[in-house]
């Protein structure tokens, strides 16, 4: 298998033994991103010059391999975790030249762990949008088919791990970016419970629902990165005080037994039917794998579209209040006085998705229209939370597609803002429940698209979808994903 | 389609999200505020009367720490990212 292909862990079997020197691996990543970034778009920023120092460490044996299973490790980071002293755009023109003076704390325990950083992936500007065309700085393309979208809001990463760009990569996940991109580009992502990982550091988008996690090429990936990244971190007051299990060491244990739900709301009218077929392939899969199947109710699956796109565009007019063109970020050179200043600011800087949500969370949230709203919607998110807890009373886990259909066009959705919410119907429900899921490779389209799994579990339940996944993995013939680009 | 909000009222929401819009901005917002607000109507087909709205998504208890001091970001760090300083603070056009 080609260097660039390895998986983590793989890479680090060579490394430690020595056949292979870090800086050779940051090379021939670097040399890839050469070549294929101009086609893919899955950086924004490549940080050559500090991974080539930071591999040169461990190659003069000044940093110790063997002191972490990341280290030297050359990895991917959404751009919308904040690394200091690199430039941190979000996608958007808004943050085009800031250069954050603290790191992130996933960050910060990544250089801990001895990790390489190649560069900052491309997102959806500020993390909002399901296809990576929000981005100010361009989409970026699948890599299975350069015409159809990467997915999103952590395209970037999803496309640069499959495209062999970097061994795996960070994403964020506020209503399904990271297993939706993951999906789409063929390769593993993880969504941790709220509060499992850290949100220090992370530029807010919705505050409630986002989290960091893994994108990676197979599931013990996932699961050591995931490793390294769970914890109590004081500085997120949202962050779960409970100890982190052993993820590797999870996996090895058998799912023989294990009660999988599948959900009849999520075989809905619309879903394509390759998308269907790959389902049932791989509840077959399960059963021969030894797990039962049950059959729950999520009865308000539908209803998850109408309330995330009332409570996460709420939250963000919030949180996007702080670009005022002040502090950091883009000022508009136009301003008469302080109110066009912000007003000039924001409106030069925002792209029309962050608008549009700054515009529909200020709606929901002004007076007389907040009770119809936001409150409505929260009031829908207990009970989608509470159809969760009931389903898995009955089963260990859920199964259930990523995304009604496989990637699509470039430029089919973009100008319908409500076709591109609704075909995130499979994954706001989780998001909106707190629980984790997985997104694990599942079989193609007829026009040979990857189609991706969704694997949920209860609130803290990582270990046990991490589990499943990689038994459903390692059952099947559909990793390493490894797309034709070249 | 109903009508669920006018221009006039996307102007004023504007306003309030301290947003410009253009002429053509404007018209579109407003189109495409009214499509996606229609849709939210569906979760008025959910009684949801005395159910607690969920503002959180898992238990969470108030976090104290000690009052104690720390070092903080540093001057020159903090405004290296303005656009505008003379090194103290940061500058804005005058408002008084």
């Amino acid at each position: 298998m080609p260097l660039h292909s390895l998986p983590v862990h793989e890479l680090r079997h060579l490394l430690v033994q020595k056949e292979i020197k870090v800086s050779e691996v940051v090379q021939a990543y670097l040399d890839r991103v050469e070549t294929l970034n101009v086609k893919i778009n899955a950086y924004v920023t490549v940080m050559g010059e500090s991974a080539l120092k930071e591999a040169g460490l461990y190659d003069e044996g000044r940093k110790d391999l063997n002191a972490s299973p990341l280290a030297g490790v050359p990895l991917a980071i959404k751009d919308v975790l904040c690394l200091r002293g690199t430039r941190t755009t979000c996608g958007s023109k808004m943050l085009e030249n800031f250069v954050p003076p603290y790191d992130a704390t996933v960050i910060e325990w990544m250089k801990s762990a001895g990790a390489v950083f190649l560069g900052k992936t491309n997102l959806d500007e500020f993390a909002m949008g399901s296809s990576n065309e929000n981005s100010a700085f361009g989409p970026t393309r699948n890599p299975w088919n350069l015409s159809k979208v990467s997915g999103g809001s952590s395209g970037g990463s999803a496309a640069a791990v499959a495209a062999g760009l970097c061994s795996a990569a960070l994403g964020t996940d506020t209503g399904g970016s990271i297993r939706q991109p993951a999906s789409f580009c063929g390769v593993v992502g993880l969504k941790p419970t709220y509060g499992r990982v850290s949100r220090y550091g992370l530029v807010a988008f919705a505050s409630s629902l986002d989290q960091v996690g893994p994108i990676a090429r197979d599931v013990e990936d996932a699961a050591l990165l995931l490793q390294t990244m769970a914890g109590y971190d004081s500085r997120d007051t949202t962050c779960v005080d409970l100890p982190v299990p052993d993820y590797m060491g999870g996996l090895k244990k058998s799912i023989g037994g294990m009660k999988l739900g599948i959900p009849k709301e999520y075989l809905i009218d619309g879903i394509h039917p390759d998308v269907a077929l790959s389902m049932e392939k791989a509840i077959e899969t399960f059963r021969t794998l030894g797990a039962e199947t049950v059959e729950v109710s999520l009865p308000h699956t539908h209803y998850g579209v109408a309330a995330y796109y009332i409570i996460a565009p709420a939250e963000a007019s919030s949180n996007l209040a702080r670009y005022d063109g002040v502090k950091y970020g883009h000022r508009s050179t136009d301003a008469r006085d302080l109110l066009s200043l912000y007003r000039r600011s924001r409106s030069e800087g925002f792209g029309a998705e962050v608008k549009r949500r700054i515009m529909l969370g200020t709606y929901a949230l002004s007076a007389g229209y907040y009770d119809a709203y936001y409150k409505k919607a929260s009031q829908v998110r207990t009970l989608i939370r509470n159809d969760f807890l009931k389903a898995f009373e009955k089963c260990d886990a859920i199964i259930a597609p990523v995304a009604p259909i496989p990637p699509f066009d470039i430029g089919e959705k973009v100008d319908d803002p409500l076709q591109m919410y609704l075909s995130d119907i499979f994954t706001l429900p989780a998001s909106l429940a707190g629980i984790p899921g997985i997104s694990v490779p599942c079989g193609f389209s007829g026009e040979h698209l990857p189609i991706g799994l969704q694997i949920l579990g209860p609130h803290f339940a990582e270990e046990s979808i991490l589990r499943l996944a990689h038994h459903f993995e390692r059952a099947t013939d559909h990793h390493p994903g490894r797309p034709p680009v070249e | 389609m109903r009508e669920k909000i006018s221009e006039t009222e996307v102007l004023r929401v504007a306003d309030l999200a301290r947003l410009e819009l253009t002429e053509a901005e404007k018209t579109r917002m407003t189109e495409q505020m009214n499509q996606i607000l229609n849709y939210m109507e569906t979760l008025n087909e959910l009684e949801t009367e005395g159910i607690e709205p969920m503002t959180h998504a898992i238990q969470l208890q108030n976090v104290f720490r000690p009052d104690e001091i720390k070092e903080s970001l540093d001057r020159e760090l903090g405004l290296a990212n303005a656009p505008q300083s003379d090194g103290a603070n940061f500058i804005v056009p005058k408002v008084i």
